[in-house]
C-alpha cells in the first residue's frame, strides 16, 4: 500500500500545478492593442482557414508599419479550434475573457459561428466572419464581411437563366446549414421565375464524399433530357476534387452542362487539376484575376509577406481586409476600441473594394459588394465573365424565405434589432 | 436550306444571338461560294482577334469559320483549347505551349517558330462557354471529312446535339461516301432525326421505325418530347399515330436502358470496392498477418499520393508516364516508412496489439502535421494522365470512366501480386509461418525480427501504392487518411482477419452493394444501413466472411 | 462493504476525492467572492474548462471501466456521450421556447427553418428536466444494453469488437449529420438559453454546473471503485485475464460483461449531459470516431486499470492541448502525437505506472 503514496503525490502536485497555472493569467499592463485571430490550423477546416490566419497576421504587421492604431501598436493572438466546434467557443472565451481581444477575425463554418455566437453576445465581443453564408442572422456582436445568399446564389442564378438560357436546375450541396438554406432560397426564387418542380433537382451529400460515380450519372442523366441545365454547386471543400473529376471522367463539359460554384475558390483550385474544369463557373465578390490597381498592390504584398510568389488569393481574403481596415477606420472613428462605440461606428463606414467600388457597412451589419461570375481557367484563376452592374447590398433575412421575409435586421436606433418582425413590430431571438 | 423561316430546327435554338451569327454565317458562306477565295482572308478574320470586345467576339469567330483554309480547322481548335495567344507588343496571332516557365510560340499563320517568350510577354485570347459551343459546331462542321473515322465520329455526335441546316445539309452528302460503319449509323441517326422533326407522315414513321432501339440520348428526347403536353393538356404532336409509335419505340429503349443502367450500378459497386480493398488490403498484412493494429496507415496512403504529386512535379512533361515512376517509387518510400515505423517502434509493442493502436495513432497525428508543415495545408494538385481520363465508351447509354476502369484492374492485380508474393516466396512462407506460430518459427531458424520489418514494410508498400491509385480519384491532402482509415478497418474486418481473400471478397460485396442501396435510400443512408449490416454481421460470425482456422483463432 | 471502508482500502483514492473537492471550492469561490480584479481572481473561462476537464474525467473513468477492467476495447464510447449531450441539449433546446429566432414556441430553430410543421414524437417530453435526465441514463444504457447483449452473447471480443464499436458511433455520426433526422444536422443544437430557469450565461450558474460535475465525478469514482472492489468486479477482472477460464468455471461472462458495459454507458451518457450546458454545443462530430480512440488515449497516458490514473490521464492530455494549442498553434499535433507514442513504448502502465515504479525503485 506504500506505493500509492507516490501516486497521491503525483495527484497532487499535478493538482497544483493546474491551480497555479491557472491563477497566473491575471492581466498585464496594456501597451497594446491585441486582435484576436480564430481559424483553425489544425483538423479539416486548416486547408481553408490557415491562409486567413496569414492574412491576418499580413494586415495586422502593415498596420502597425503605418503607426499601429490609436498610438499603440496592434498584437495579434492567434489560436487554434482545431475544427473542433465546441473549441471555438471555448478559445472565443479565452481570447476575450483573458487575452483581452478588442476584436476577433475568424470563423469559417457557419457552426463554428453558431458555436461562438453566445460567447460573443454574453462577453460582448466583435467578431468579423469573412465567408459567405446562409444569412439568417444578425448579431450585434458580429459584422458580415462575406456574401450574404443575394449577394452570390441570386445573381448567379439570374447569369444562367438570363445569359445562357438555362431551364433545367441541379441544386447539388453537401448536406449542412449553408447549402440547406441556399438551396430553399434558390428553389423559391427558381419557382418564382416560374420554373417547375421536375425542372428542379435537389441532392444532397455528406462531408467529404468521395464517390460521386452515382450521382454523376444522376445527374447526367437529368441535364442531357433536351433543355439545357445547369448544376448549382454549394459542395463543400473536401468534396469537390472528387466531384469534378468524375465530372469530366463521364464527360460533362461545360458547354453542355456548367456548374455554378459558391465554395469553389482560387485556393481550392489550387489544390485541382483545372484542365477538364475549364469553363465552368463560380460566383463571389472577387477574383484574383480582377483588373485594378489595388488589387494588384494586394496581390504584390500578399506574395512578399507569404514569401512564395504562386500563392493565390481569394474572396474571404478580401473579406478580411475589408473587414480589418473598416475596424481600423471605425475604432479610429471612436477613438477607443470598446465595444459598442466601435460597433456604433462601424456602421456607414466606407473602404474601397478590391475588384472596385465602395464597400460600405450596412445598418445589418452587412457589406455591400459587387458581384462576379467568372470561368475557370486552365491556370487556375477566374476570368470574368459577368458582373453585377453595381454594388448589391447584403441582406441579412431573405425575401424569399415566408418565414424571414417579414424579418429586417438594423442596428440603429430605434429598431436596433437583428431580427425584428415588420409585422407583428417586435424583436425576437435576442438578449437585450 | 433558304427556307428558314419554317425550318422545324428553329425552337431548338433558344439564343437570339446565335440565330443572328448563323444566319449571318449562311450569308457569308453564300457569299464565299461565289466569290474567288483570297490567299489572305485567314490573316484578315485571324488579326483582329486580338483586339475584338467579348461581345463581338461570336461573330469574329463566324467569320474565322468561314475562311476556306485548310488552317482554319487548326487555329479554331486551338482557340478551344486556350492555346490561341497574342503576343503583347505586336498583337501577332501565335500558338503557344507551355514550356519551362513560358511559352513556346507559331506563328497562327506561316507555322513559323517564333521562338521561347516569357509568360507575361504574351496573352491568351479568351473564350467563354457560349463561344465553345459555336467552335465546337463550327470544329465539327470541318472534321466532317476529317481522315481519322473518330474525328469525324464526334463531329456527327455534336451535329446530333446542335443541329442545324446547312451541317444537315452536309452529313447527307456525307453519308453516301462514308465509309466507315459506326459513323455512317450516327450519320442516318441524325438525317432520321431530322426527318422526325419533317412534315412528311411517311417519313416520319420511317424514321422512328429507324429510331428504335436507338440509345442515343437525342433520340430519347426527341421521342419524349412526342408524348408532351402543353400546359392546357393537349398534346404537343397533334397526330397520334405518330404518337403511339414514338410510345413503343421508346418503350424498347427504356427496356434496353435498364439493362444498361444495371451494368452501369455493377460497374460503380466494383470500382467503390476496388477502392475499398486497395485501402485495406496493406492492411490486411499488418493487422491480419501480425496483429499490428496500424491507424497510420491512412497516413501511408497518404504519403503514397504526395509521392506521385512529387513525382509529377519532377516530370512536368511526362504526366502521362508519371504513374509508372510513382508507383513503384510510393512502394519503395512508404515500405521504407513502414520499416521505420516497425524498427522505431512497433517492435517494442509484439503481443500488445491495444498498444500498437495507440502508438500508431500517435504517429499518424505526427505524421499529418509533417505533412502539413512540408507541402502546406492545402491539397496538392495530382494531373490525371490523358489515359486515364475520360471513359470506355461501351455504347451510348453505358460508358466506364477509364480512371475507375484501370483502378478496378490495379486493385485486382495488387491483390495477385500479394498473394504470389505470399504464396511463391520464401518470405511469404516465412510471413505465413510466424503468422501461426512465432516461438516455433523462430525455433526453425527464421529472423522473426526481419520477418515482421519485411511484412510491415511489405504492407505499407501497398498502402503507399493504393495511395497513388487514390490520388486520381480524391484530393491529395492531409486529410487523405483519415478519410479512408475507418472504411479500411470494417473491410478487413467483415473480410475476416488473417485472410486476403476475405478482404477481396469483402471490399467488393461492400461496395457493390452500398450502390444498390444507393438509389433508393441516398448515400448517407446507404453508408449507415452497411454498417449496421457489418456490426450484425459479426455478430453472426464473430470472425468475419473468413475465419481463421485453428490456433491462430484464438489471438 | 461500506463505502468508508471502500476508502479507507484506497488511499490514492481519498487523496483524489480529497483535492477533487479543494479545487472545486477553491475554484469556485476564487470566482464567485474575489472581486475580478484581484490577482487570485478565477475567470469564467477557466471554470468552463475546468468543468469541461472534469466530464472529460468522468467519461475516461466509464472507458477505463470497461477497458482497464473488463479488457473489452471500445472505440466507440463517445457515442454514449454524445447521446447523453444530445438528450440534455434537447431539453436545452425546448427551454429556448419562443425566444428562437423565428419565435416559433413549439419548434427549435432548425426546425422551423427545415420546414416541420410538428414536433417528431421523439422530442415530446424533453420540455420536462426529469424527463431528459432519465433519458441521459436511458437511452446510452439501452443501446449500450442492446449492443453489448448481442455482442457478447455472439462472443465477439478483441479487435472485433473494438472495430463494430467504432463502426457503431460512426454510424450515429452519420446518422445524426443527416438534417432530415430532426437533430439539427451539423450545426446540432446549440443557442441554449437556461436551464431549470437559471440562466446559462450567469457565472453562478456555470459555477454551480461545474461543481455539479466535480460532485458527479466524485460519485462516479466512488462507485465505480465500489463496483470494482465488488465481487462482481473480481469476476469482471477474471474475465479480462482469462476469459475462456472464467467462463468454464462456471460463471456467466456474458452477464458481467454486459453489466460493467452498461453502466460505464451510463457515466458516459452523465458526463455528456454535463458536458453540454458547459460548452453550449452539441453536435454531430462528437461521435467521430476519432474523438472516441482519442479518449481511450488519454486513459493510456493515466494508466489504465486504475481509476485515478483515468482520470489523471483525461484531465493532463486536455489541458496539455489547451496549453498547446494557444503556444503553439503550429505544432501541438506534433506534440500530442509524440506524447501518445513515447507514453506507449516508455510508459506501458501510464503515468500512474511510472511513479508506482519510481517509488518501488526508490524502496529498492
Amino acid at each position: 500500500m506504500k506505493s500509492f503514496r507516490s501516486i497521491g503525490n503525483l495527484l497532487a502536485t499535478a493538482t497544483l500545478w493546474l491551480l497555479s497555472s491557472l491563477l497566473s493569467t491575471t492581466a498585464l499592463a496594456e501597451e497594446t492593442i491585441k486582435v484576436g485571430i480564430l481559424h483553425s490550423l489544425s483538423g479539416t477546416m486548416a486547408i481553408s482557414e490557415t491562409t486567413l490566419k496569414d492574412t491576418m497576421l499580413m494586415l495586422i504587421e502593415e498596420q502597425n508599419k503605418k503607426g499601429g492604431l490609436l498610438g499603440k501598436k496592434l498584437e495579434a493572438v492567434v489560436v487554434d479550434p482545431g475544427s473542433n466546434w465546441p473549441l471555438f467557443a471555448e478559445k472565443a472565451r479565452e481570447l476575450l475573457q483573458k487575452n483581452k481581444v478588442a476584436a476577433i477575425f475568424g470563423c469559417w463554418t457557419s457552426v463554428s459561428r453558431k458555436s461562438v455566437l453566445p460567447v460573443l453576445e454574453e462577453l460582448n465581443g466583435l467578431l468579423f466572419y469573412p465567408v459567405q453564408y446562409e444569412g439568417e442572422e444578425s448579431s450585434k456582436n458580429v459584422f458580415y464581411t462575406g456574401a450574404a445568399p443575394n449577394q452570390q446564389a441570386i445573381p448567379a442564378v439570374d447569369y444562367l437563366m438570363n445569359d445562357l438560357g438555362v431551364k433545367r436546375w441541379v441544386l447539388a450541396g453537401t448536406d449542412y446549414v449553408y447549402p440547406r438554406t441556399t438551396n430553399k432560397i434558390l428553389e423559391a426564387y427558381l419557382k418564382s421565375k416560374g420554373v417547375k418542380d421536375k425542372d428542379i433537382m435537389i441532392n444532397y451529400t455528406p462531408f467529404g464524399h468521395s464517390d460521386w460515380q452515382s450521382i454523376v450519372a444522376d445527374i447526367k442523366k437529368f441535364g442531357t433530357a433536351g433543355k439545357k441545365t445547369a448544376v448549382v454547386s454549394t459542395i463543400n471543400g473536401d468534396a469537390n476534387v472528387p466531384f469534378y473529376k468524375e465530372l469530366g471522367n463521364q464527360g460533362i463539359t461545360a458547354d453542355k452542362l456548367p456548374v455554378v460554384a459558391f465554395s469553389v475558390g482560387e485556393e481550392e483550385l489550387s489544390g485541382i487539376d483545372t484542365k477538364p474544369l475549364v469553363g465552368h463557373l463560380a460566383a463571389w465578390n472577387y477574383f484574383m484575376s480582377v483588373d485594378t490597381k489595388e488589387n494588384a498592390e494586394f496581390i504584390k504584398k500578399w506574395h512578399e509577406f507569404i514569401k512564395n510568389p504562386k500563392r493565390v488569393t481569394n474572396d474571404p481574403m478580401e473579406a478580411h481586409y475589408i473587414g480589418f481596415n473598416m475596424w481600423v477606420k471605425a475604432v479610429q472613428k471612436a477613438g477607443t476600441t470598446d465595444t459598442d462605440a466601435v460597433a456604433k461606428a462601424m456602421i456607414g463606414i466606407e473602404f474601397p473594394n478590391l475588384t472596385g467600388g465602395v464597400a460600405k457597412m450596412n445598418k445589418a451589419h452587412h457589406l455591400s459588394k459587387p458581384v462576379l461570375i467568372g470561368e475557370i481557367q486552365d491556370d487556375g484563376q477566374f476570368q470574368t465573365v459577368w458582373q453585377t452592374k453595381g454594388l448589391v447590398d447584403g441582406d441579412a433575412w431573405s425575401d424569399f424565405l415566408p418565414e424571414s421575409k417579414v424579418i429586417i435586421a438594423d442596428w440603429t436606433p430605434p429598431i436596433n434589432c437583428g431580427n425584428y418582425n415588420t409585422k407583428t413590430k417586435k424583436c425576437s431571438g435576442q438578449k437585450y | 436550306m433558304s427556307k428558314r423561316n419554317n425550318n422545324p430546327m428553329l425552337p431548338c435554338w433558344e439564343k437570339p444571338l446565335l440565330l443572328l451569327a448563323s444566319g449571318l454565317w449562311v450569308l457569308a458562306l453564300l457569299l464565299a461560294g461565289l466569290a474567288p477565295a483570297r490567299a489572305d482572308a485567314l490573316a484578315d478574320a485571324l488579326n483582329p482577334l486580338p483586339t475584338v470586345a467579348m461581345a463581338d467576339m461570336e461573330q469574329a469567330i463566324g467569320k474565322l469559320a468561314q475562311v476556306q483554309d485548310p488552317r482554319v480547322g487548326g487555329v479554331l481548335k486551338a482557340l478551344l483549347e486556350a492555346r490561341l495567344f497574342y503576343v503583347k507588343e505586336s498583337k501577332r496571332v501565335v500558338f503557344a505551349d507551355p514550356k519551362d516557365d513560358g511559352f513556346k510560340l507559331t506563328d497562327a499563320l506561316t507555322g513559323e517558330a517564333l521562338g521561347e517568350v516569357g509568360r507575361f510577354d504574351v496573352k491568351k485570347i479568351p473564350i467563354t462557354n457560349a463561344l465553345r459551343t459555336v467552335l465546337n459546331s463550327a470544329i465539327a462542321k470541318l472534321e466532317l471529312t476529317a481522315p481519322d473515322a473518330k474525328q469525324r465520329l464526334k463531329a456527327v455526335e455534336s451535329i446530333i446535339q446542335n443541329p442545324n441546316p446547312e451541317a444537315l445539309a452536309l452529313l447527307t452528302k456525307q453519308v453516301g461516301q462514308e465509309p466507315d460503319n459506326t459513323v455512317r449509323e450516327a450519320i442516318q441517326v441524325a438525317l432520321s432525326l431530322a426527318d422526325l422533326s419533317g412534315s412528311d407522315k411517311t417519313l416520319r414513321v420511317q424514321a422512328i421505325h429507324a429510331l428504335e432501339g436507338n440509345l442515343n440520348q437525342e433520340v430519347r428526347n426527341r421521342l419524349t418530347a412526342l408524348q408532351e403536353k402543353t400546359e392546357t393538356g393537349d398534346f404537343i404532336e397533334p397526330d397520334s399515330d405518330i404518337r403511339n409509335l414514338a410510345a413503343v419505340a421508346l418503350k424498347k429503349i427504356q427496356l434496353k436502358l435498364e439493362m444498361n443502367r444495371l451494368g452501369e450500378m455493377l460497374f460503380f459497386g466494383l470500382s467503390l470496392g476496388a477502392v475499398l480493398v486497395l485501402a485495406a488490403i496493406g492492411l490486411a498484412i499488418t493487422f491480419g498477418v501480425m496483429g499490428v493494429i496500424n491507424m497510420a496507415h491512412g497516413e501511408l496512403m497518404m504519403i503514397g499520393a504526395y509521392t506521385t504529386y512529387v513525382v509529377q512535379l519532377l516530370m512536368p512533361n511526362a504526366i502521362d508516364y508519371s504513374l509508372f515512376v510513382a508507383i513503384p517509387a510510393a512502394f519503395v518510400i512508404t515500405a521504407l516508412v513502414g520499416i521505420g515505423i516497425e524498427r522505431g517502434i512497433i517492435r517494442f509493442l509484439y503481443g500488445r496489439p491495444l498498444e500498437t493502436l495507440l502508438a500508431t495513432f500517435g504517429l499518424s497525428l505526427v505524421l499529418q502535421q509533417l505533412v502539413r508543415s512540408i507541402f502546406s495545408p492545402l491539397n496538392r494538385s495530382v494531373s490525371t494522365p490523358s489515359w486515364m481520363s475520360g471513359s470506355l465508351e461501351i455504347n451510348s447509354a453505358l460508358s466506364l470512366t477509364l480512371n475507375r476502369f484501370y483502378i478496378i484492374l490495379f486493385s485486382l492485380l495488387v491483390f495477385w501480386g500479394l498473394l504470389m508474393i505470399l504464396k511463391k516466396t520464401r518470405l511469404g512462407l516465412e510471413v505465413r509461418a510466424v503468422a501461426q506460430n512465432r516461438a516455433m518459427a523462430k525455433a526453425m531458424g527464421i529472423r522473426t525480427d526481419w520477418v515482421d520489418a519485411m511484412t510491415f514494410g511489405l504492407g505499407s508498400g501497398i498502402a503507399g501504392v493504393a495511395g497513388v491509385a487514390l490520388s486520381q480519384l480524391t484530393n491529395v491532402g492531409p486529410n487523405l487518411g483519415q478519410a479512408y482509415i475507418v472504411d479500411s478497418f470494417m473491410v478487413v474486418v467483415f473480410g475476416g482477419v488473417g485472410n486476403l481473400w476475405g478482404t477481396l471478397v469483402g471490399g467488393l460485396t461492400l461496395g457493390v452493394a452500398d450502390k444498390i442501396l444507393e438509389p433508393y435510400v441516398g448515400t448517407v443512408l446507404a453508408k449507415i444501413l452497411m454498417l449496421i449490416f457489418i456490426i450484425l454481421f459479426i455478430q453472426k460470425r464473430p470472425r468475419g466472411l473468413f475465419p481463421q482456422k485453428g490456433r491462430a483463432a484464438e489471438g | 462493504m461500506g463505502i468508508g471502508n471502500l476508502l479507507a482500502r484506497d488511499r490514492v483514492g481519498k487523496t483524489f476525492l480529497t483535492l477533487l473537492a479543494l479545487f472545486a471550492v477553491v475554484v469556485s469561490t476564487l470566482n464567485l467572492l474575489v472581486p475580478e480584479a484581484s490577482a487570485f481572481h478565477v475567470s469564467t473561462f477557466t471554470v468552463t474548462v475546468a468543468g469541461k476537464y472534469l466530464c472529460y474525467a468522468l467519461l475516461a473513468l466509464a472507458v477505463d471501466l470497461v477497458w482497464g477492467y473488463c479488457g473489452i476495447l471500445s472505440l466507440g464510447h463517445g457515442a454514449f456521450f454524445a447521446l447523453g449531450g444530445y438528450a440534455m441539449g434537447m431539453y436545452m433546446m425546448r427551454q429556448i421556447g419562443e425566444r428562437g429566432v423565428y419565435g416559433n414556441a413549439l419548434l427549435p430553430d432548425f426546425m422551423v427553418f427545415l420546414n416541420w410543421k410538428e414536433l417528431p414524437w421523439y422530442w415530446l417530453g424533453f420540455d420536462h428536466f426529469w424527463f431528459a435526465s432519465l433519458m441521459v441514463l436511458l437511452v446510452p444504457g439501452l443501446l449500450a444494453c442492446l449492443f453489448g447483449w448481442l455482442a457478447f452473447r455472439s462472443r465477439v471480443t478483441g479487435v472485433y469488437l473494438s472495430i463494430i464499436t467504432q463502426a457503431l458511433t460512426y454510424a450515429f455520426m452519420l446518422a445524426f449529420f443527416r438534417n432530415e433526422m430532426g437533430f439539427g444536422g451539423n450545426n446540432g443544437l446549440t443557442d441554449f438559453k437556461d436551464i431549470l430557469g437559471f440562466n446559462l450565461q450567469k457565472d453562478g450558474t456555470r459555477v454551480a454546473i461545474f461543481l455539479l460535475s466535480a460532485l458527479f465525478l466524485g460519485l462516479g469514482y466512488i462507485t465505480s471503485r465500489f463496483v470494482v472492489e465488488s465481487k462482481m468486479g473480481r469476476v469482471v477482472t477474471a474475465v479480462r485475464d482469462a476469459e475462456s477460464r472464467t467462463r468454464f468455471i462456471g460463471y456467466k461472462v456474458e452477464h458481467f460483461k454486459l453489466w460493467i458495459f452498461v453502466f460505464s454507458a451510463v457515466l458516459a451518457g452523465i458526463a455528456g449531459a454535463l458536458y453540454v450546458p458547459q460548452v453550449g454545443i452539441i453536435n454531430p462530430s462528437e461521435f467521430s470516431p476519432l474523438n472516441s480512440l482519442e479518449l481511450v488515449i488519454w486513459v493510456a497516458v493515466g494508466g489504465r486499470g486504475t481509476l485515478y490514473g483515468a482520470v489523471l490521464g483525461a484531465i493532463l492530455v486536455n489541458y496539455a492541448k489547451t496549453i498547446f494549442t494557444g503556444i503553439l498553434p503550429e505544432v501541438w499535433l506534433f506534440a500530442l502525437g509524440g506524447l501518445f507514442v513515447a507514453v506507449t513504448l516508455f510508459m506501458p502502465d501510464g503515468l500512474v505506472g511510472v511513479a508506482r515504479r519510481l517509488r518501488l525503485g526508490g524502496v529498492r
